[in-house]
């Protein structure tokens, strides 16, 4: 064997690095889903009443749907009693208030992350929301975020202090039966981030939420709201990680974005779930729905993901665009290794009049994954002048890996442009030899190559993610050649 | 610096290099002549590890060391560079930014620290003005959209900042008009030092106008049949290679 060759073998056999599990009591229901552990559950969060209703109507709603099956996507059914709707850690009686009430093994878990929260409070401004498991546990520049009348808080704190708001505005983009994973995740969400960001302001920091599940055999079904009201302005940022289990776990997800008029809302999103071994055992079924309204005119809605975990991704972050001039984006890197499968992309809805939109999505598959861009251009009749512009490229690593493109335009509207370029390409041997003879190893040369494909989809990362996913595609990466 | 014995290349089952001898010392330039086939740009390819040829036999020693054990991105590191008949192109990647990766590559296996941002950008708009090449091509991707006269000045470029012992340089004439010709030669002229030595693969005479080897010598038929002086690049030109292939003959 020769030596770079062992190098990727040894790579190979480096675990994941976040595939740790936190050793701290926690509280968790039996397994099992009917309208009384949606009651319990409710009631344990204390929840208004006006909650329990809506999580019941989406549970018989639910009840009556069936799994999606049309995605490019082989998925092992899933046992929906099997799971556990709810695990908090025990001392949530006591919610802590301040770094020092939470539990240090916690903390130290974050650590691991890379996510220090003390020292994230001294970093440049950023505020983190972190959700453990089902229960938010610290909440930072709470202070400085209320001095400008921006509310950023979990969902569960946002149902108990500001419930006319959450009432207002919850399952408005998303209806609670508006897809099987969408109306179980508004069945039995635990919990979240909610933010609301007041008339003209222009939120003073990113906001960010790292999610983490933890317990064994529970699903994580978190709920995100925001809200922009006019001429505001806001991005969050959010992460994911999880620890390394045989078991597949459920992620089912739903984000919901409210713009009003001539607000912006920019969200960006790493996710490194964990993705199963490099036999395809284990990994998160990341189901997720997200989707923006731009309900006022010239709002704006930017979706940039770097995807780079998770077993299973089945998620198309979309824009409706009702106000008219309303803008929305999808920047996309969807990155699948060894027996990875993403099936991801967009629906951009134009219906307001000289709505915009623009999609780059990049998606590389190496080792045996699939990769799918999914996306749906729709302009109604009303939406004169629309615009679409669609770039989907595919970069192949190896030759046992596959790429697939499904772009669906429907246009009703005559003067709407509409245009779509595609591409697939793979990383040849020249290229390789090129850079290793240049000193560079063939890890380090595919990494330097798919990030230079990646590239103008980075360029929309804020600047710290931006450092952190090319990192993570590095990462992801190894073992994919030699 | 560089001893080749016995040299025998196969691609698949045919023989390519059959018995290849070649030693060169630190400081010389030596240049390779010979005949479309005769096996110039396996001898530089498998020099500089290019996969996909057999090694049937012989040995290669550099600088004390067998080269054939290393992989390419070693033998990178520890000095040998090849200048690229034929630059690949990677779209994305800046210029700069291969450079520097490439250069910390290299320093890191020296055991040398990164090279500082500021300072790396001021050694290479000093040494891209040796190649009358403009400042854009920094930030430009990897040879993607250059002329092939822009192509083979990149390669120059790469060599004159990672600073190599042994250079081979494959074809760099090739698809040069003669002004450009002019422009890499003085490149690399100005990369001759008593430490590091080139090996040229060429077709025609006239590079040699501009790079003065120390030895020329003629490959054919997988062997180098004759070696000598500037002179006989000369020779060559004038008698053509049927001369020295019926000598081998």
């Amino acid at each position: 064997m020769s030596s770079s060759a062992k190098e990727v073998e040894n790579l190979i056999a480096q675990e994941y690095t976040q595939g740790f599990v936190t050793d701290i009591e926690v509280e968790t229901f039996p397994p099992g889903l009917d309208e009384e552990v949606i009651a319990k559950l409710s009631k344990i969060k204390n929840e208004p009443e006006f909650m329990l209703e809506y999580r019941l109507k989406a549970f018989r709603h639910w009840q009556t749907m069936k799994d999606p099956d049309w995605a490019q996507l082989n998925i092992e059914p899933i046992d929906y009693q099997a799971i556990s709707y709810y695990s908090a850690p025990k001392k949530d009686s006591d919610k802590p208030q301040s770094l020092d009430e939470v539990d240090p093994e916690l903390l130290d878990t974050y650590k691991k992350l890379g996510i220090p929260l003390d020292e994230q409070e001294r970093l440049a401004g950023v505020a983190v929301d972190a959700v453990f498991d089902s229960v938010s546990v610290a909440t930072t520049f709470k202070g400085k975020l209320k001095d400008a009348g921006v509310i950023f808080c979990p969902i569960s704190e946002a149902l108990q202090e500001y419930p006319e708001l959450v009432k207002q505005y919850l399952g408005t983009v998303v209806p609670e039966g508006d897809n099987f994973f969408a109306a179980l995740n508004a069945a039995v969400f635990t919990d979240g981030s909610f933010v609301y960001i007041p008339k003209g302001v222009r939120c003073p920091m990113e906001l960010s939420t790292y999610f983490r599940i933890n317990a064994a055999n529970t699903g994580q079904f978190e709920r995100t709201l925001i809200i922009a009201d006019e001429d505001s302005h806001v991005s969050y940022l959010e992460g994911c990680t999880a620890p390394m289990r045989d078991e597949n776990q459920l992620h089912a997800a739903v984000v919901e974005l409210v713009a009003m008029k001539n607000a912006e809302i920019k969200y960006s999103t790493v996710q490194n779930w964990y993705p199963g071994d490099e036999n395809g055992v284990g990994g998160i079924y990341n189901f997720v729905t997200k989707r923006a309204e731009c309900r006022g005119d010239n709002a704006k809605v930017s979706w940039t993901q770097v995807e780079t975990g998770s077993a299973i991704t089945w998620k198309y972050p979309s824009c409706v665009l009702l106000g008219d001039n309303s803008v929305g984006e999808f920047y996309s890197v969807a990155l699948t290794n060894n027996y990875q499968q993403a099936d991801t992309g967009t629906k951009m809805i134009h219906i307001g009049k000289n709505t915009k939109s623009t999609i780059i999505s990049k998606g590389i598959s190496a080792g045996k994954a699939q990769n799918t861009y999914r996306g749906l251009v729709k302009v109604g009749k009303g939406a004169e002048n629309a615009r679409n512009y669609t770039q989907c490229d595919s970069l192949l690593v190896g030759d046992r890996c596959g790429a697939h493109t499904f772009p669906y335009v429907e246009v009703k509207t005559p003067s709407a442009q509409v245009e779509h370029e595609a591409t697939t390409s793979k990383i040849s041997e020249d290229q390789l030899f090129f850079c290793q003879q240049r000193g560079l190893s063939a890890e380090d040369a595919v990494s330097m190559i798919v990030n230079g494909f990646c590239k103008e989809v980075f360029k929309e990362l804020p600047m710290e993610f931006a450092v952190e996913a090319q990192a993570l595609l590095g990462i992801s990466l190894e073992g994919s050649v030699g | 610096m560089l001893k080749i014995e016995n040299l025998h290349v196969s691609v698949g089952d045919k023989p390519i290099l059959k018995g290849l001898n070649l030693e060169i010392n630190a400081g010389e330039v030596h240049a390779i002549m010979g005949p479309n086939g005769a096996g110039k740009s396996t001898l530089s390819h498998v020099l500089s590890g290019k996969p996909g040829y057999n090694i049937t036999e012989g040995k290669v020693t550099y600088m004390g060391q067998d080269l054939l054990d290393m992989d390419p991105e070693i033998r990178a590191r520890e000095g040998v560079f090849l200048a690229f008949q034929y630059p690949v192109e990677i779209p994305g990647v800046s210029n700069i930014y291969m450079l520097k990766a490439a250069l910390n590559s290299i320093r890191k296996h020296h055991g040398l620290d990164e090279v500082d941002a500021m300072d790396f950008l001021t050694m290479v708009k000093d040494k891209i003005k040796l190649l009358e090449m403009d400042e854009k091509f920094l930030y430009r991707a990897v040879n993607e959209g250059f002329s092939g006269g822009e192509k083979k000045r990149n390669e120059i470029l790469q060599a004159a900042i990672l600073e190599p012992k042994m250079c081979i340089l494959d074809e760099t004439d090739s698809g040069l008009d003669i002004d450009a010709l002019k422009v890499v030669a003085e490149g690399v002229n100005s990369l001759r030092s008593t430490e590091r030595s080139f090996l040229m693969i060429t077709h025609y005479q006239r590079l040699l106008d501009y790079i003065k080897p120390d030895i020329v010598h003629v490959l054919a038929d997988g062997q180098i049949v004759k070696s000598g002086g500037p002179e006989l690049a000369l020779e060559l030109e004038a008698k053509g290679y049927q001369w020295v292939e019926g000598q081998a003959a």
